[in-house]
């Protein structure tokens, strides 16, 4: 009983100490505490936000009088017919961007380490640079006006080279959408992403070149024998990276795009999904399932992703 | 095998330059003209008409001036208060910096989602307010360990002089770190302000009062409007002909200025901040 009541007053006054010293250093604390407020409350709160998703959640009512409902919401989104059409889309969008967009860069670095005219080099990397700080509104209106089915710049060239007899509205067809979104990404991206790789490339010892160059290896041979393996580590922490993020198939490009309804059925992914039925349809319970449900499967993927990596030796954490 | 490389590099930097290139040919084109087909590297019937109308609406005018207002005062507050959180963040006496670091990298990996944030914003009452565009975005914690990188590299003997001579924590980030870190404040700045230039969503579900809109939520505005045009026209070509003989501006010309003016700012300090942003994203891409 004696040991119990020192005990508390021990760490009693343990705790006292710890508010005397953060008191005592109030400047170094004022200068994290209101930060840490703010975060606590745009990234925790809506974190607690989540639970939404097992509520039926009503406007007018609001959060804690919202009755909770379980998983009925998670169950309703597998079972409807949408759920299908949105997985294939998620996955085939973001399968297109991981398999296509993401070696784009890295070509592109490899091209550019092969030229020797400085001017040229800086010329092309300038104005690739450009598109990745120009918003994507701009973008789609540049995609917009180049497929323009009235004298886009795309149809006039397709018809000179006879590709194509008459117009064709290009935003329209449901057929042609994968592959303008695909390049949308890569025209955008490709020369801001390959400026990683480019300093990993300028970071290879130049001695290992003049050996192979002695041993009487190609340009060719050496671009895949030493410069490829040499950046491989940048490649893989990127490649994570890049898997954790599958499921982020696109937002800003697909709801910028895919404005034609028409399209929906080929681009309705989890992320503008989420935001047609939440905000426009205001079925907030619904799409916060389905948002939990995307980032629950995005970090299992990247904790997956970080344990294939570990063994081949490089890790995120 | 180098001639190939060339070549495809020269396709790269003609196709990434063309539509700037083709957009702005068509904005100082006369648009009952560009309506007729044909225009692609040089404007055929030049014209002020597009940028006049674009400069003589006042609604664009505002949604211009919310832009630039939500890019200064958003950046400025972003990086002053991400840098002195970022500063205290560097102090190893500091109680509980471990558990702070934790609250922080947990946000990289964990979020509330769209529809969470979304009820939040409401709830706090920043529906259709200025404060939307600079509060929720004050704090980020890239920025953050990107300002403690570079701070704790800074020479520890500069600091303790500061505390000899009688300066406290604030004092010494005004008068010693602040001075000091030009280079990263300017990288860090840049990407923020072209994140603040460049948002165009969080207004579109934010912002109902026309007056709060920036330019690209109502360029997207304009830009849909003319997809519909552009679909009346796929029904009826007649009758799309006879919208355009009634003025020389269409809606296409028209929105390319729009497009012209809300990238231009970007356009004219991009050669000067080149350097800034590839070191900015050396910077971003070390590991911890």
């Amino acid at each position: 009983m004696t040991q119990l009541t020192i005990q508390t007053k021990k760490t009693g006054s343990a705790g006292a100490g710890v508010v005397i010293r953060i008191i005592r250093q109030w400047q170094v604390q004022l200068m994290v505490l209101p930060a840490l407020a703010l975060i606590f409350v745009f990234n925790y709160l809506p974190m607690y936000g989540v639970l939404t998703a097992f509520k039926d959640y009503n406007l007018i009512k609001g959060f804690n009088a919202s009755p909770w409902v379980g998983f009925k919401h998670f169950e309703a989104f597998f079972q409807s017919p949408d759920f299908l059409k949105v997985m294939r889309n998620t996955l085939v969008i973001s399968g297109l961007k991981f398999f296509i967009g993401f070696p784009a860069p890295i070509v592109l670095a490899l091209m550019l380490n092969e030229v020797r005219h400085r001017f040229f080099k800086r010329f092309v990397q300038s104005v690739s640079y450009l598109p990745y700080f120009i918003s994507w509104v701009i973008v789609a209106g540049f995609i917009s006006s180049m497929l323009s089915i009235d004298n886009g710049s795309v149809n006039i060239l397709l018809q000179k080279l006879k590709l194509i007899d008459e117009p064709l509205s290009f935003l329209s067809m449901p057929q042609y959408f994968w592959t303008i979104l695909i390049t949308a990404n890569i025209w955008k991206d490709i020369g801001f992403n390959s400026i990683v790789f480019l300093a990993a490339i300028a970071g290879i010892d130049q001695t290992m070149y003049e050996a192979a160059e002695v041993d009487g290896a190609s340009k060719f041979k050496q671009m895949f024998l030493i410069t490829l393996p040499s950046i491989m580590p940048v490649v893989i922490i990127f490649m994570i990276l890049a898997i954790g993020n599958l499921l982020n198939a696109g937002f800003e490009d697909i709801l910028l795009l895919a404005k034609n309804p028409i399209l929906w059925n080929v681009s309705d992914v989890l992320e503008t999904y989420v935001f047609r039925i939440g905000i426009e349809n205001l079925r907030y319970s619904f799409a916060t399932a389905i948002g939990l449900f995307r980032a629950v499967i995005s970090v299992i993927l990247l904790v997956f992703a970080n344990l294939i990596a570990r063994r081949y030796g490089s890790s995120l954490w | 095998m180098v001639i190939t490389i060339y070549a495809m590099l020269s396709i790269l930097a003609f196709t990434t330059f063309y539509p700037f290139w083709n957009a702005l040919v068509i904005s100082f084109n006369e648009g009952k003209d560009t309506a007729l087909g044909g225009v692609t590297f040089w404007p055929r019937v030049w014209t002020w008409d597009n940028y006049e109308t674009v400069f003589k609406d006042d609604r664009l005018l505002q949604a211009f001036f919310i832009s630039v207002l939500r890019t200064i005062v958003g950046t400025f507050m972003s990086i002053l208060v991400t840098a002195v959180f970022a500063y205290g963040m560097t102090k190893r006496d500091l109680i509980g910096r471990k558990y702070y670091m934790i609250m922080c990298i947990v946000t990289i990996y964990f979020g509330g989602g769209l529809i969470p944030t979304y009820l939040l914003i409401r709830g706090l009452g920043l529906m259709d307010s200025f404060g939307v565009f600079i509060i929720p975005s004050l704090v980020s914690v890239w920025n953050m360990i990107i300002f403690r990188t570079f701070f704790s590299g800074l020479p520890e003997g500069l600091k303790e002089s500061a505390k000899i001579d009688g300066c406290g924590d604030w004092g010494t980030f005004f008068r010693i770190v602040l001075p000091l870190s030009g280079p990263v404040i300017a990288t860090l700045s840049l990407f923020t302000a072209v994140a603040h230039w460049n948002d165009w969503f969080v207004p579109s579900i934010y912002i109902n009062k026309e007056y709060l809109i920036p330019i690209q939520t109502l360029l997207r505005q304009i830009l849909n409007s003319n997809i519909a045009t552009e679909s009346l026209s796929q029904i009826d070509a007649a009758a799309a002909a006879a919208l355009g003989r009634f003025r020389t501006i269409t809606s296409r010309s028209l929105s390319m200025a729009i497009m012209m003016v809300a990238t231009l700012p970007i356009v004219c300090v991009y050669p000067f901040v080149q350097r800034y942003f590839v070191k900015g994203v050396l910077i971003g891409s070390l590991k911890e």
